[in-house]
């Protein structure tokens, strides 16, 4: 993985700090221009990995990656999965089980949407889940995704109910159909850790938030630099300047100064704040 | 716990890794999801409230079925001796939560209702600053409450049936009004009420009044769930007083003081906003937000407390219901005349729906 990855809640109004922000956000990037130009910069700063939601806009930066390879030909993006508003909106509206249905294949490919069938109705939770990362994924199509993630809401809610099953069914999905590794998110590390052991998925690729003030590091900061220091698992930081109540240079200085993480993701709106948190990442990691 | 759906189920992950708190069982009529989860974490499913309410030995209960449910339920629960965490709105009928709340005092069993709104941070700091009297004298309050819940006609589940506790009014604004009753206290009356439908067939979409309190202070709510510009829902509460006025919502919460106050020493003149990192405390588990695990770990701590009277009692909760109760009377829009209810889709048989057209 690149030591920089570029995430994308400034894209899609997210804000973890204030809704105020996250609003005038999202009216600035209404347009597919006003994200490419942003992405474009993050690219000629030097950071050619997008970790992004599978929100339905995405499909439309991936239709623009597609019809411009030889201007990117290195870009790569790692999907987080699944954009979750969009099945809790369809939840609230139809009930669990018709949501369900509703986002399982029905594009006429009568393979996929008999086995979507005989899956819900043999409660086939690997069956399920394989159709909608499939479904999931279609955006990506012909783009180069070598990791695949499972966004924080899915991963810590199996592991809140005990799911473990399903963690093992998305990690074994995305390695054979899609040759890419598998990533969790979560605001959980510790927790989850524990379980993916317990499931032999070695070496786990684990974004979660990782910042001086221990904002959403649920066990606490001490343990979570314990768990970096000692435990075998390939940390990616997110966070790092938890939604801006910490100053860029002591936020990362902090992450560079733990043991083993692997890849810090950052979002930014403008070139000047790339330019500048990437060159202080750069910076201190190299200390 | 009772009921596993969007909230259920949330619930039950939170439940399930407290340290302090074994799941005995889950019930819901659903087979399916019951199913689902007894699979793949051996959990033990009930179809049937009384049976499971008989067979298994249980300290407490979480209910989070529709709303029309909740009275019997919590009656059940309470009746076996049960503490009872319920979910929001306590009940629609403002006489069940009074008898209830009697049954509970009476056997001393601890109560609690969903409304996490009292555990975010940003909310707890605007009810400090109300609570100080920094604000001079309270003269106006204002909630509300906005999301892309219902964008579209059609409507197949319990909350677009009206006589099942569906609609913004108990579903979305009951939040608003709870939060108002936490940070400013609780109106004693509500005029020119307006409930209107945008999209919805049986039920309103929008919750618009002005609140009457006690101290001559006014207070306005507005409540739309018809709203795609915002991503989530969003809950905002400002109160205006002599000497300035605070404003909240689930990040930040916004102080103006005209002058400093000796009972807010950490608040300067002027603005100051603090912020969720600021004001968040850390919980053992996280899921959608702090305030969904800090609730639990408050009612299973009154649990072991035997805390009857902390925050979120049915006591307290059924002060939102009673201002629903007044807004209803007032209304004259005419929404909540009595019609046939509308066929659900859990009616449908599995393979109708799994089959069956979009």
């Amino acid at each position: 993985m690149d030591r920089v990855l570029f995430g994308d809640n400034q894209f899609f109004g997210v804000n973890h700090m204030s809704e105020e922000k996250a609003r005038a956000q999202s009216m600035r990037f209404q347009g597919l221009q006003a994200i490419i130009d942003v992405l474009d910069a993050a690219y000629q700063e030097g950071i050619r990995t997008f970790m992004c939601t599978t929100h339905d806009r995405v499909g439309e930066i991936c239709g623009y990656f597609r019809a411009h390879r030889d201007k990117y030909p290195d870009y790569r993006f790692y999907p987080c999965m699944p954009y979750a508003h969009k099945y809790a909106n369809a939840v609230t509206e139809h009930g669990m089980v018709d949501a369900l249905r509703r986002f399982l294949p029905d594009d006429g490919a009568l393979g996929a949407m008999l086995k979507g069938g005989v899956a819900l109705a043999n409660k086939d939770v690997r069956g399920i889940m394989q159709l909608l990362i499939d479904a999931e994924m279609k955006m990506f199509h012909g783009l180069s995704t070598p990791v695949i993630f499972v966004q924080n809401v899915i991963t810590d809610l199996l592991l809140g109910l005990g799911m473990k099953e399903a963690l093992k069914i998305f990690a074994d999905h995305v390695r054979d159909k899609y040759q890419a590794e598998p990533g969790f998110i979560t605001m959980n590390t510790p927790m989850l850790l524990d379980v993916l052991d317990e499931l032999k998925i070695d070496n786990p690729i684990v974004c979660s938030n990782i910042n001086k003030i221990g904002f959403r590091m649920c066990g606490g900061i001490d343990l979570y630099e314990k768990t970096i220091a000692t435990r075998r698992f390939r940390p990616v930081a997110m966070s790092v300047l938890a939604s801006g109540a910490i100053s860029p240079r002591e936020a990362i200085e902090y992450v560079c100064g733990q043991p083993q993480i692997e890849s810090i993701v950052f979002g930014a709106s403008s070139r000047t704040n790339i330019r500048q948190t990437k060159a202080l990442i750069d910076e201190l990691s190299a200390r | 716990m009772v009921g596993i759906g969007k909230m259920g189920l949330s619930h039950h992950a939170i439940v399930n890794s407290h340290p302090h708190v074994k799941i005995a069982a889950a019930c819901d009529t659903t087979a399916y999801l019951t199913d689902v989860l007894g699979k793949y974490t051996g959990l033990k499913c009930y179809s049937d409230l009384d049976r499971m309410l008989s067979e298994e030995a249980l300290d407490a209960v979480v209910i989070s079925t529709p709303s029309r449910l909740h009275a019997s339920m919590v009656e059940k629960a309470l009746q076996r001796g049960l503490h009872v965490f319920c979910e929001k709105p306590f009940v629609l009928d403002v006489a069940d939560g009074e008898r209830l709340i009697a049954l509970a005092d009476s056997k001393g069993l601890v109560t609690q209702v969903g409304y996490h709104y009292r555990f975010v941070g940003a909310f707890r700091e605007a009810a400090r600053v109300v609570a100080s009297g920094a604000l001079g004298r309270v003269h106006h309050v204002r909630a509300e409450a906005y999301g892309p819940v219902v964008l579209r006609p059609k409507g197949g589940t319990w909350r677009s049936a009206k006589n099942e506790g569906g609609g913004a009014l108990y579903d979305y604004a009951c939040h608003a009004i709870d939060l108002v009753n936490f940070i400013a206290g609780a109106p004693k009356s509500v005029g020119g009420v307006a409930l209107r439908q945008t999209f919805s067939r049986d039920v309103e979409d929008e919750v618009y009044c002005s609140m009457y309190f006690g101290n001559g202070a006014t207070g306005q709510l507005a409540v739309n769930w018809s709203d795609e510009s915002f991503r989530k829902m969003s809950t905002k509460v400002t109160v205006w007083g002599t000497n300035g006025r605070v404003s909240a919502d689930r990040q930040e919460c916004q102080t103006y003081l005209r002058e400093a106050h000796p009972e807010l020493p950490d608040t300067p003149t002027g603005w100051s906003v603090r912020y969720t990192t600021d004001l968040t405390q850390e919980v053992w588990y996280y899921l959608r937000g702090e305030e969904y695990s800090a609730q639990i770990d408050y009612f299973v701590t009154s649990c072991e407390q035997r805390r009857t009277d902390g925050v979120n009692t049915f006591r307290s909760a059924l002060q939102a219901d009673r201002v629903v109760e007044q807004i209803l009377a007032e209304e004259h829009s005419g929404v909540r005349t009595v019609q046939a209810p509308v066929p659900l889709a859990a009616r449908q048989g599995l393979w109708a729906r799994l089959f069956g057209r979009a």
